[in-house]
């Protein structure tokens, strides 16, 4: 489904991604991990356009398609999803209104008519319920005033509402409580299908006993140094990056 | 056509351009005539408006209050006047189908500066004492209406184009409302700017509200042929105590009118105003707007919104007067500008030493969509009494881009993005209209305009 090869990219001439490659399929959870800095929102904002980020090397194909020459609202009808670390308030833009501008956008890409007032309600109503969203957020402005936990949820409900086929998950758990981490797990875990993959960016193991990963990735310095299973997450809880830090440096 | 056109000023220049001099002359060379076909109530005053006029002249940009507005060009102009009052043959209820629908106003029309004296044989019998007509007709059958109210607001400004309407100002729009009256519709006075030479309307309305008595008036500017129009409109407006007026002014004119508009407005006891002052389309426009607090416990909302492309110019030049204490006003002005606009804002408030308890906000925010448009905004507070709640905020900014970008990650397209945002940012300002059904058509034509459509009515067939 996706396939990175030899990626590379900076911000304001600071190169990031220093020849990053990664190969997911469809049906798969892959996690990645890293200390700080080390290019996992980077990542995340490669694959899905950012303008502030220039990629200068490699190749990126999704589903067959160059990634890289699609504008950022192409990759999401092309069914990419980012799950935003810092999700973006917007005030005067009713929740509704955005939701159904980007579901009918992506209907009219895919050739199909613009969803009935009904259908929609109805869809946002089925979906709302997967995330235990309150019925009152959906009449307010895009993330205005929502709680940490609420702007989260909110995510994985707009996640639910266009059904990605690869969805990036940026830190989803920072600033979860764990009623909230659950809540956001079930939700994403409800979405898995066959069909669609997920990457879940995350420092910490905890969410991993949520969303349990097939692979497991370490980031370190704009590559990816380390792969394994789940059990890899395990052991970085325990002992930390600096054993790879030491692996790769000394190489 | 030629005929509805004083020619005496239509077609050869006066000595010395067509700066306030070419004006003088005009109104030297035919007083008697301009006074023959007005009303002897605008007549009382116009010797001294000339003088006035004499005076000042017209407006530079060496003013204070006109810095930011360049009207020597607008002045330039060869307009035709009307002076002879010849009945323009245009019937506007045949031709001009813009009627907010849903609206069920009471619908008048101002042809240039002349109001159309047919009465709509849709608008409905006006409630008992009501009357809504021609300044020129209803000073002739009641005169005690004028004599406290006319003039008394916009003969004491210091002004060169406040001075020019009184000068030459022959007619105008009236409308009273008698003690405790409520008007059941909205009423509607569009404003249509017909003439086949470059043409200059001057008009004086008049608007009084008795003690509890509330009325909603939208005023629509609209130019109907591709000459170049200039509209000089002064506008009284006393509302008394207890009474609740709304003003909404929509103005979409094209880009050769120049718009130049002053509305005074006096607040008695207990008085509650809203005024809405909403530029879609336009080519000069220079809103005065004044309103006095002369009552104790008014309350005051004045807003407005500009959305400005092309090489348009808007100027909002504001004026609230706390006079007296307990009093509350909001103020809001937002400005959407793209290509060569230019927008200004000028937000004065005025706390008298007396106005104790004053409470006064003041907002104003601009966004410009690139690096050629421009906007100067200027909060002036004066502030005389000590216990009073008073702020002011003013911002210039560009759209926001990471929610521009949240949006396309979303698969909303770059263009709908800024749309989104771009209404998102006026929808506020449309909030402050409390006639649903005209709230509903202004966010209609807000986004026409904003998705670069022509922002005219639906099944107009004028403004083309």
């Amino acid at each position: 489904m996706l396939e990175i090869k030899n990626l590379h990219a900076n911000i304001n001439g600071k190169e990031i991604l220093k020849g990053l490659n990664l190969t997911v399929n469809a049906g798969e959870i892959h996690a990645i991990m890293g200390p700080n800095g080390a290019g996992k929102s980077t990542l995340a904002s490669v694959l899905t356009g950012n303008p502030a980020f220039t990629v200068t090397e490699g190749d990126v194909s999704f589903n067959g398609k160059n990634l890289l020459e699609l504008s950022p609202e192409n990759r999401s009808r092309e069914g990419i999803f980012l799950s935003f670390q810092y999700p973006v308030e917007i005030p005067g833009v009713s929740m509704v209104n955005f939701m159904r501008t980007a579901v009918n956008e992506h209907r009219k890409y895919k050739g199909l008519e613009p969803m009935s007032a009904t259908d929609f309600l109805r869809l946002q109503r089925e979906k709302k319920e997967l995330v235990e969203m309150d019925n009152k957020l959906a009449n307010r402005s895009v993330n205005e005033g929502f709680s940490g936990g609420e702007k989260k949820r909110n995510e994985i409900f707009q996640m639910a509402m266009l059904n990605p086929l690869l969805s990036i998950l940026d830190e989803t758990d920072s600033g979860l409580d764990i009623d909230a981490l659950r809540i956001v797990a079930n939700g994403v875990n409800k979405l898995k299908t066959p069909e669609n993959a997920s990457i879940v960016i995350t420092h910490y193991q905890r969410l991993l006993d949520y969303i349990v990963p097939d692979f497991v990735h370490v980031l370190y310095d704009g590559r990816i140094v380390k792969s394994g299973g789940k059990e890899l997450a395990l052991e970085l809880e325990e002992r930390g990056y600096d054993w790879i830090k030491q692996e790769v440096d000394g190489k | 056509m030629n005929d509805n056109i004083d020619d005496t000023s239509s077609n050869t220049p006066l000595s010395g351009g067509w700066g306030a001099s070419s004006y003088i002359d005009l109104y030297k060379a035919h007083h008697e005539n301009i006074k023959k076909h007005s009303a002897q109530v605008m007549n009382d005053l116009r010797d001294d408006a000339f003088a006035l006029f004499e005076k000042l002249g017209f407006p530079t940009v060496a003013l204070e209050n006109y810095k930011y507005t360049d009207l020597k060009q607008s002045l330039a102009i060869d307009y035709g006047l009307n002076l002879n009052r010849i009945p323009i043959p245009v019937n506007p209820y045949d031709v001009f189908k813009c009627d907010v629908p849903g609206i069920h106003s009471y619908l008048y029309f101002v042809v240039n500066d002349g109001f159309y004296p047919v009465n709509d044989p849709r608008n409905s019998k006006l409630p008992d004492g009501v009357i809504i007509g021609s300044v020129k007709e209803v000073a002739a059958t009641h005169p005690e209406l004028f004599q406290d109210y006319f003039g008394k607001l916009s003969s004491t400004k210091q002004d060169g184009l406040v001075a020019f309407n009184g000068t030459f100002a022959q007619d105008g729009f009236f409308m009273y409302i008698p003690k405790n009256v409520t008007l059941d519709k909205p009423v509607q006075l569009v404003n249509i700017m017909r003439a086949d030479v470059d043409f200059m309307a001057v008009s004086h309305n008049l608007i009084i509200l008795e003690e509890g008595a509330k009325a909603q008036l939208l005023v629509c500017d609209h130019t109907v042929d591709e000459v170049r129009f200039l509209s000089n409109r002064v506008t009284e407006v006393f509302v008394g105590e207890n009474a609740t007026y709304e003003h909404y002014k929509l103005e979409n004119t094209h880009t050769k009118t120049t718009n130049l508009s002053t509305l005074l407005i006096d607040q008695r006891t207990s008085s509650n105003v809203l005024v809405n002052v909403i530029t879609l389309h336009n080519g000069l426009t220079r809103n005065m707007i004044e309103i006095d607090l002369d009552g104790e416990g008014c309350e005051t909302s004045l807003c407005g919104m500009v959305i400005g492309d092309k090489n348009q110019q808007v100027d909002n030049f504001t004026s609230i007067i706390h006079n007296k204490p307990n009093c509350n006003s909001r103020e809001l002005f937002k400005y959407v500008l793209d290509d060569m606009s230019k927008g200004a804002f000028t937000g004065k408030l005025y706390v008298a030493k007396d106005a104790q308890k004053t409470s006064a906000f003041q907002t104003n925010r601009n966004i410009l969509l690139n690096k050629t448009a421009k906007m100067r905004t200027k909060p002036q507070l004066e502030i005389y009494a000590d216990d009073v709640k008073c702020s002011h905020g003013a911002t210039i900014g560009s759209l926001d881009e990471t929610a521009k970008f949240y949006m396309q990650a979303r698969g909303i397209s770059e263009a709908e993005a800024r749309l989104l945002l771009m209404f998102a940012f006026t929808n506020d300002v449309i909030e402050n209209i409390r006639i649903p059904a005209l709230q509903d058509r202004i966010k209609m034509l807000v986004e026409k305009r904003l998705r670069g459509e022509l922002s005219k009515c639906e099944g107009c067939v004028i403004c083309q």
